[in-house]
């Protein structure tokens, strides 16, 4: 498979000036990040606040771009102005807070705004807000108003706004942090279904455990670097270098891991709920 | 109060009037508007008001509907008329110490009357038949020339649009500040002018605060969805002139004509006087 996004070395800083100009403290968001993902790939970026892992997510889309380092999405170098927008429209970005990304009053208008910029023609719009509404099941609200909706329905629609530019890759910048539970869901199964469905690549950032057994590797980011990475499984058998590190593994797990501790013989790394079951029922 | 102000807000239906492209019907209203102040005599006054009621009758707006709109204006009605009626100079009819009930001022008073009702009427029939997207967007393309001479057409539009889609949520969350406010013990209702001003300050300094992160997370979202201005920009729902269109503005450019025919004839052919006598 392709390689689609390649991070060599990232490092981005946040100065602080004073009145006067002068620098006060310099926060280093990204330390020398490396990253690869391939084409098609189910990708989660873990970490507390203040790990870095936003500031990530903003340099695959071009909003920010690397001090040092360089960051390749679909063979384009963030660095070169003329790419920008080619990037943006592969790499579409979703971001935390539902109300303040959708810009239009009606939401087949908001789904029609990424297009409306990039001059698709009137014809292709309609078709294109069409498909991508209903690929996460929002078609029937499409003359609603978005302050209508519900939290979760909003990231949907958000996330439709990404599709119609017909992305390769959607970063999710913590999609579910402001959601209830059912909304969680609701965001989170849409979101798998593109992946699985019409095969485009996820980035999920998230501080939700719970949310990342799906992917195919997960990213762990502690104050700008990057500190573990591997599959789930791989990933959540280390609870205690996790604990050290401030960071809770799913329930299942946890409960897995201290049934383990005190003494049973289960497996590292249980993910769901059903696979302790039947371990569990294995050890009876 | 502010429940009862029907201009600027849209009353959905189906008519001929809703469905007209909004670039006619912002036209058509400031040529309505101008006709209001240019028009002489009664003939010419009688158009205008069957004008007006055809219109609203083609809307399929409530006629008790749009005049509540005028409620919000009657202290501006009352104050106009009372102001013309009393210093307008002419034939003294009856004298009160400096006020003087003139002939003259009787009529300016019911002419300045008519022309305001009319123009709020006017006014709230465009906004009622029209939505806030359809009325920026009519806005954007109609005075498109404009850009020409360095105003930034697509940007205004752009910020309007936004500002209706936020008014909303903003409203939300002032009712949310001001509650968690209330519940720390702060009084918006009791004591004076200046003591409920200092109170609104709590109110506003997180409003502000909030409103402030809301459009730089807005920026960044548009710009995350290649937003780059106006050029380039293509068009979801464009709008395109149809038949019924180019017959509103054939029938507007003839009311006007008939306007000024009327008033015309009113004052050099039967010598009459700017309303009635």
């Amino acid at each position: 498979m392709d390689q689609f996004i390649k991070a060599r070395n990232v490092t981005f800083e946040y100065i602080r000036r004073d009145d006067d100009g002068n620098v006060e403290g310099i926060e280093t968001a990204l330390d020398k990040v490396d990253l690869d993902v391939k084409a098609g790939d189910f990708i989660a970026i873990l970490g507390a606040n203040g790990s870095g892992k936003s500031t990530l997510a903003k340099h695959i889309n071009a909003l920010l771009t690397p001090e040092s380092g360089y960051l390749i999405v679909d063979g384009k170098d963030t660095h070169n102005k003329d790419h920008t927008l080619a990037i943006r429209q592969t790499a579409g970005m979703v971001f935390q807070n539902p109300d303040n990304q959708i810009i239009a009053s009606i939401v087949e208008e908001d789904v029609g705004f990424g297009p409306e910029n990039i001059g698709v023609p009137t014809d292709e719009i309609w078709t294109r807000v069409e498909k991508s509404l209903r690929s996460v099941g929002m078609y029937h609200y499409r003359h609603h108003s978005p302050n209508r909706l519900s939290g979760g329905q909003k990231q949907r629609v958000a996330i439709a706004g990404v599709m119609a530019m017909k992305p390769k890759c959607i970063i999710l910048d913590e999609p579910t942090a402001m959601l209830d539970p059912i909304g969680r869901q609701e965001v989170l199964s849409a979101v798998r279904e593109l992946n699985k469905k019409n095969g485009i690549t996820v980035i999920l950032i998230t501080h939700y455990m719970e949310e990342t057994i799906h992917a195919n590797r997960i990213f762990v980011m502690e104050s700008g670097k990057v500190i573990m990475q591997g599959k789930p499984r791989e990933i959540f058998s280390r609870v205690e270098e996790l604990k050290d590190h401030h960071l809770a593994v799913p329930q299942v797990t946890e409960l897995a891991w201290e049934l383990k501790q005190s003494g049973l013989s289960l497996p590292d790394g249980i993910l769901t709920k059903e696979e302790l079951i039947s371990e569990l029922c294995r050890l009876s | 109060m502010l429940k009862d102000v029907t201009l600027g807000q849209y009353y959905p239906a189906d008519s001929v009037i809703h469905r007209l492209d909004p670039r006619v019907k912002l036209a058509g209203t400031l040529l309505y508007l101008i006709s209001l102040f240019l028009f002489q005599g009664p003939l010419a006054l009688a158009t205008a008001t069957v004008f007006l009621i055809l219109l609203i009758t083609l809307s399929k707006v409530p006629f008790s509907y749009i005049v509540k709109g005028l409620r919000t204006i009657i202290i501006i009605l009352i104050v106009t008329a009372a102001m013309n009626l009393f210093f307008t100079t002419g034939t003294v009819i009856v004298q009160f110490g400096i006020f003087k009930l003139t002939y003259e001022g009787i009529q300016m008073a019911i002419l300045m009357m008519i022309r305001l009702v009319y123009l709020i009427l006017g006014t709230s029939l465009m906004t009622l038949t029209t939505t806030p997207n359809q009325l920026t967007d009519g806005l954007e393309k109609g005075l498109r020339w404009m850009k020409k001479i360095g105003v930034p057409v697509h940007e205004i539009a752009m910020m309007m649009s936004i500002a209706l889609r936020f008014i909303p949520i903003l409203t939300e969350e002032t009712d949310k500040i001001m509650k968690a406010q209330m519940a720390r013990g702060a009084d918006f209702q009791s004591g004076g002018l200046i003591k409920r001003a200092k109170a609104m300050i709590p109110l506003l300094v997180p409003l502000f605060v909030s409103a402030f992160r809301r459009a730089n997370d807005l920026a960044m979202a548009m710009e995350a969805r290649c937003y780059h201005g106006g050029d380039g920009r293509t068009k979801m729902k464009p709008l395109r002139y149809t038949a019924a269109d180019r017959n509103a503005y054939l029938l507007l450019f003839s009311y006007f004509v008939a306007m000024i025919a009327l008033s015309l004839l009113w004052t050099k052919v039967l010598g009459g006087g700017k309303l009635f006598f």
